[in-house]
């Protein structure tokens, strides 16, 4: 029986993912997810598992890549400047497709910003910062559980796929508390059951043919063909790992469209808006890459303005228009360096941009 | 009949495509020679760099990974803590290591991580045609400085050992040549005393090769060879800057 507790966001988040089998933490300090190294450092030991503080970002994500080429489940974290340092070691696991699992505690921007809540950072995590063709799942939990369940599945899912998976958050789920409940930890991969278990992988091991985990193809043919494999991957990937939640949308004139904290506020405009007799509902992307496009479809006549409600200046709403296909207006309502907006403010908002559709 | 040479296993049987005359083949032969002879071939991680040797995993026999540039002792750092019973090491150049990797391998060898860094110094950029290098010698010509090397313009080179060993955490340091037959057997030596210290737990081994680039030296391997005594030797002096057993 699993046990229900109290618990602060970024303490949940490490220890769903050391209960969903990681064992090697590299990071570098950076707010507002300190507090992430701080408990890996305390207690992963504790399971077995090595943390270790790198000399920066880069060094980081470097050490997740050498883990993972040897077949070990790893786990960074990290926020916004540091994520950007991080992306060209995203793309050199993505290539040599090696499995990590990340997360994104994303503040506001440009620059080292400010340390307050921000989804400024949807194109660098959506469209991936690092060079090349490639593609990172991402997942945007809207609360402490949510995040506990894809953090636990997440080193079981990078496996499977053999690529990074990234889950992206922000300081205020970090630092709130919620009572949740903690999934039975899964049994993990003992080094000496890598060879079998990964025989790509770099373990240093007599099973006959060696293993090169590598990203360099000089050939452009062959370039392109090791490409062209990893996108029948990404394809199947679209088709299997979109989720999303769709809230009241079939009789709504107004569809909000929020992830992560953002879909917390327009939960309770949403609610709002309907207790003063407006129809509203909300499309929540679970995963933003892959986008749900697809939910959009299942909007009707009744739909007057969908509108992207984001922690930035307008990187969702690409997306969003994606999915409306010109379907109906597409709206924007927004704070960003790292201010939020309050549920009424949203309210307000949306009234206003109703009058000027109906 | 006896056999009077046999070659060596841990390397595969592809031809190495590095210019004639270069002196990464020697050098991944004494690595690999020594891993053969120690029995260790099983047992080995290597980690490949960006530069000319970015294809090193093409030759030598050991499972292996490429890093992205200068990133290798993290790389390997990595690798360390999901295999603490493995023998480590990755092997990179001097644009690699001495400029774009500088932290990295600056931290790994405070940490005193047990893997051993092979490094190969041949004062250019040998992959992208012939660039000023971090260790690139004042005087010394290359495509970004056509004239020669001045201190005013881009400073001294980096002598690597020197700035290791002023760190507690390294176990052996050892600065050989691959320029003559003798240099060569106590290069083979030191790579020895690198992985042995390293199967000792004592902390982490690096081994700078001071080695020649005739290409982008413009210059016959046997005038290559030496232009590494005349020029390379007096500011890089061979030696050992940390013995393992002085802890």
């Amino acid at each position: 029986m699993a046990e229900k507790v109290l618990m602060k966001g970024n303490e949940a988040f490490a220890e769903a993912v050391i209960r969903g089998g990681a064992r090697y933490y590299f990071g570098y300090p950076i707010t507002p997810q300190s507090e992430i190294p701080e408990f890996m450092s305390r207690e992963l030991p504790k399971w077995g598992g090595k943390f270790l503080q790198a000399e920066s970002e880069l060094g980081a994500v470097n050490m997740a890549y050498g883990c993972g080429a040897a077949g070990g489940d790893g786990f960074i974290s990290s926020s916004s400047p540091g994520i950007a340092l991080m992306q060209e070691g995203m793309s050199f696991l993505c290539s040599a497709e090696v499995p990590l699992t990340m997360l994104n505690a994303s503040r506001g921007g440009p620059g080292i910003g400010s340390i307050q809540p921000g989804q400024a950072d949807y194109f660098q995590v959506t469209r991936g910062g690092g060079n090349g063709d490639y593609r990172i799942p991402v997942f945007a939990p809207a609360s402490i559980q949510e995040a506990i369940n894809i953090l636990y599945d997440a080193p079981a899912l990078a496996n499977e796929w053999r690529n990074p998976v990234m889950v992206l958050v922000d300081g205020l789920m970090g630092q709130m508390m919620e009572p949740v409940l903690l999934p039975e930890p899964k049994e993990p991969l003992k080094s000496s059951d890598i060879p079998k278990a990964k025989p790509w992988a770099i373990s240093g091991s007599e099973k006959g043919e060696r293993s090169v985990v590598k990203s360099l193809r000089l050939q452009p043919e062959v370039l392109e063909q090791h490409v062209e494999k990893l996108f029948e991957k990404y394809d199947r990937m679209e088709r299997e790992l979109q989720r999303v939640e769709c809230t009241d949308i079939e009789d709504a004139e107004v569809v909000f469209v929020a992830f992560g904290t953002m879909a917390r506020l327009a939960t309770e405009a949403m609610e709002l808006l309907q207790s003063q007799g407006i129809r509203a509902g909300l499309i929540r992307p679970i995963t933003l890459w892959p986008f749900p496009y697809g939910a959009f479809d299942a909007l009707t006549d009744n739909t007057k303005v969908v509108i992207s409600t984001e922690l930035s200046m307008g990187q969702l709403i690409e997306d969003v228009k994606l999915g409306v296909r010109g379907r109906f207006p597409v709206k924007l309502i927004h704070r960003t360096g790292g201010m939020l907006p309050t549920s009424l403010e949203i309210v307000d908002k949306t009234k206003k941009i109703l009058e000027e559709v109906r | 009949m006896k056999p009077v040479f046999q070659y060596t296993k841990g390397m595969t049987e592809v031809s190495t495509s590095y210019c004639p005359g270069c002196t990464h083949g020697v050098a991944h032969r004494l690595i690999m020679e020594t891993l053969d002879e120690m029995g260790l071939l099983g047992k080995t991680i290597g980690v490949a760099p960006i530069g000319c040797s970015v294809v090193a995993h093409q030759f030598m026999n050991v499972d292996m990974c490429e890093s992205a540039h200068g990133r290798a002792p993290a790389v390997a750092s990595g690798i360390r803590r999901v295999h603490p019973d493995k023998v480590v090491f990755t092997y990179q150049g001097d644009g690699d290591l001495a400029s774009i990797g500088m932290g990295e391998i600056m931290h790994a060898a405070a940490r005193g991580e047990k893997f051993s860094t092979f490094f190969i110094n041949n004062c250019i950029y040998g992959m992208t045609g012939g660039q000023m290098a971090p260790t690139t010698l004042i005087g010394q010509r290359s495509t970004t400085c056509v004239d020669g090397r001045t201190r005013e313009q881009a400073g001294m080179p980096l002598k690597m050992c020197e700035i290791l060993s002023t760190l507690d955490g390294p176990a052996y340091i050892e600065r050989v040549a691959l320029c003559d037959p003798a240099n060569i057997r106590k290069a083979k030596k030191a790579v020895r005393r690198a992985f042995e210290t390293q199967l000792s737990g004592k902390g982490f081994t690096f081994v700078e090769f001071l080695s020649i680039c005739p290409t982008n030296w413009g210059l016959t391997p046997p005038k290559a060879m030496e232009w590494l005594k005349e020029n390379m030797m007096p500011y890089y002096p061979l030696g050992v800057y940390r013995e393992p057993e002085v802890q």
